[in-house]
């Protein structure tokens, strides 16, 4: 009864803070849904017993992603207006992808024949008393050892080509390098200068 | 009714688990003021009460009674709901933190992901404080702030791991209970560089000094919460010393055998201790890391800014990188006393 009433609850906040992605006038508030979205999604892969994919999803989307999108989104000066310009021209197009992407998950849907008494096996006790990350890591390297590999590479990839995307060597530039300014010894940064000390009553 | 019941006992466990943190957070900032002004040889607060013991009181009543002013051109919104989502997490994480044996409100296997979830929502708070504020000090600070906690926590993160792949399990009681023995069977000594960075890290993390450049006063006068006064200036000022707790709880966890006694198992030493209950033990370590957060303080002088970056990314990181290598060797080879 009390697990209805908290899906549903979930569930409603989920609904509402997707619509307020689309419809906040300000980006900021978007990008705020956009963050309760995925909280409360988490919430609700948690009550389906899927705990590591739940946490998962607020450390890397939440954690990591938004926080970066807020970023961006904070420090761009975004004219409103001008991004309500064209919304009734686009209007009819973006229709169209909406219905083709609800047909689309229909179809899915449809063919693998999805029916709700799978879920309740999977909320079986006796099935999810077995830890949740130790299957998922079992799973992960052995059967499918190879794509989680190659996903690993081509994140990777993308790392590096970010990293040479920005790293470009100017000239000119007063530049520390840290590893000198470590190495420095006394010889190289201090001279000791003998004087004859000055007298005393000379103004 | 049987549901609502268990509500209600996991209700009291919060409230019997919040309260006495805001007693500590309060104390906190009373015993960092001493501790500092003993390093500095003055003596600190020791007008209100005996030796000043009720001067965090009269802190929070002076909170309490100020105006909470809104900038005219804030959000007013996020201006509000900032602080919020700032000690919301610095008090979530708690829930999976054993502070003896048996002694936790939610015993649940992925504890170590879910507190890295919630100290990953930590940052939120500080950017919307800041740009909420509609203050260019502010705005600085927060960028500042995020950037830092979000380099931070990979490597906080991957000190994690090898805690994770030391105990085999990601269940807080479980970690503890794999390090069950004397102080040298305690993952600091075979996890030693991996702890060292979780401590930076996590001083790190919640932006105190010597890392503090999110507030730091004399370039961009309070940082994130310039604008803020009064009780929300006071709940900030609660989640940073929440976070503060937290953190050394965490490291009293992973890396000082939680609530074990340092006799513990040991011939003669260990019998005479067992009287003492676990959860002293493990406020002791606390207290232990607390200190040396005002110790840091009070000794070393701020980061520049990129060299906290240089930190975070090329020394801490391939640090954590390097001995999960050696962990894994260790483990494999079932090394020492600990594996």
């Amino acid at each position: 009864m009390i697990e209805k009433v908290i899906f549903y609850v979930f569930a409603g906040i989920l609904l509402a803070a997707a619509l307020l992605v689309i419809t906040a006038r300000n980006p900021v508030h978007s990008a705020l849904s956009l963050v309760l979205v995925f909280f409360t999604s988490a919430a609700l892969w948690l009550m389906a017993e899927a705990e590591f994919l739940g946490i998962a999803l607020i450390l890397v989307y939440v954690g990591a992603v938004m926080v970066l999108f807020l970023f961006v989104v904070m420090m761009l000066d975004i004219n409103i207006a001008v991004m309500r310009e064209g919304f009734s021209r686009y209007l009819p197009l973006g229709a169209l992808v909406a219905v083709i992407m609800v047909l689309q998950m229909l179809l899915v849907i449809g063919a693998a024949g999805v029916d709700l008494s799978g879920f309740a096996e999977a909320t079986n006790p006796a099935l999810s008393e077995t830890n949740n990350i130790r299957m998922l890591g079992n799973v992960l390297y052995t059967v499918y050892v190879y794509p989680f590999e190659l996903a690993a590479m081509v994140l990777l990839l993308a790392i590096i080509a970010a990293i040479m995307l920005t790293l470009r060597r100017r000239g000119g530039t007063r530049h520390q390098d840290i590893n000198k300014q470590v190495r420095t010894t006394k010889a190289e940064r201090l001279r000791m200068v003998r004087m004859a000390s000055e007298q005393k009553n000379e103004q | 009714m049987s549901e609502l019941i268990e509500l209600a006992w996991i209700v009291a466990k919060i409230v019997a688990l919040v309260v006495p943190l805001f007693v500590a957070v309060a104390y906190m900032t009373y015993a960092e003021r001493k501790v500092i002004s003993a390093m500095q040889l003055r003596r600190g607060p020791n007008r209100v009460g005996w030796h000043g013991l009720l001067q965090p009181i009269a802190d929070a009543l002076k909170l309490l009674m100020k105006e909470v002013v809104l900038p005219s051109n804030a959000n007013r919104f996020l201006f509000v709901l900032a602080p919020m989502l700032a000690i919301m997490p610095a008090l979530a994480a708690w829930a999976v933190l054993p502070l003896g044996e048996g002694i936790v409100i939610a015993d649940i296997n992925a504890g170590l992901l879910y507190v890295l979830a919630m100290t990953s929502m930590g940052v939120y708070g500080i950017i919307l404080a800041g740009w909420a504020s509609n203050s260019k000090y502010a705005l600085l600070g927060a960028m500042r702030a995020g950037a830092q906690v979000v380099s931070y926590e990979i490597a906080m993160g991957f000190a994690l791991v090898g805690v994770l792949m030391a105990a085999g399990s990601l269940n807080m009681s479980e970690i503890v209970h794999a390090q069950a023995g004397p102080i040298w069977n305690w993952f600091w000594l075979p996890l030693l560089p991996l702890f060292v960075v979780y401590w930076i890290s996590g001083v790190a993390e919640t932006n105190r000094l010597p890392f503090d450049v999110a507030e730091g006063e004399s370039e961009i006068v309070a940082g994130f919460h310039v604008e803020y006064s009064g009780m929300a200036f006071a709940i900030f000022f609660l989640a940073e010393y929440a976070n503060m707790i937290l953190i050394s709880g965490l490291a009293a966890v992973m890396f000082l055998g939680g609530w074990y006694s340092p006799f513990h198992g040991l011939p003669v030493l260990g019998p005479m201790f067992d009287w003492v209950p676990g959860i002293i033990w493990f406020c002791l370590k606390i207290c232990l890391f607390l200190f040396l957060y005002i110790w840091f303080r009070a000794t070393f002088p701020r980061y520049r800014y990129d060299q906290i970056m240089r930190l975070g990314w090329k020394v801490l990181i391939p640090v954590t990188v390097v001995w999960l290598i050696v962990v894994s060797g260790m483990v494999l080879t079932e090394f020492g006393p600990w594996f």
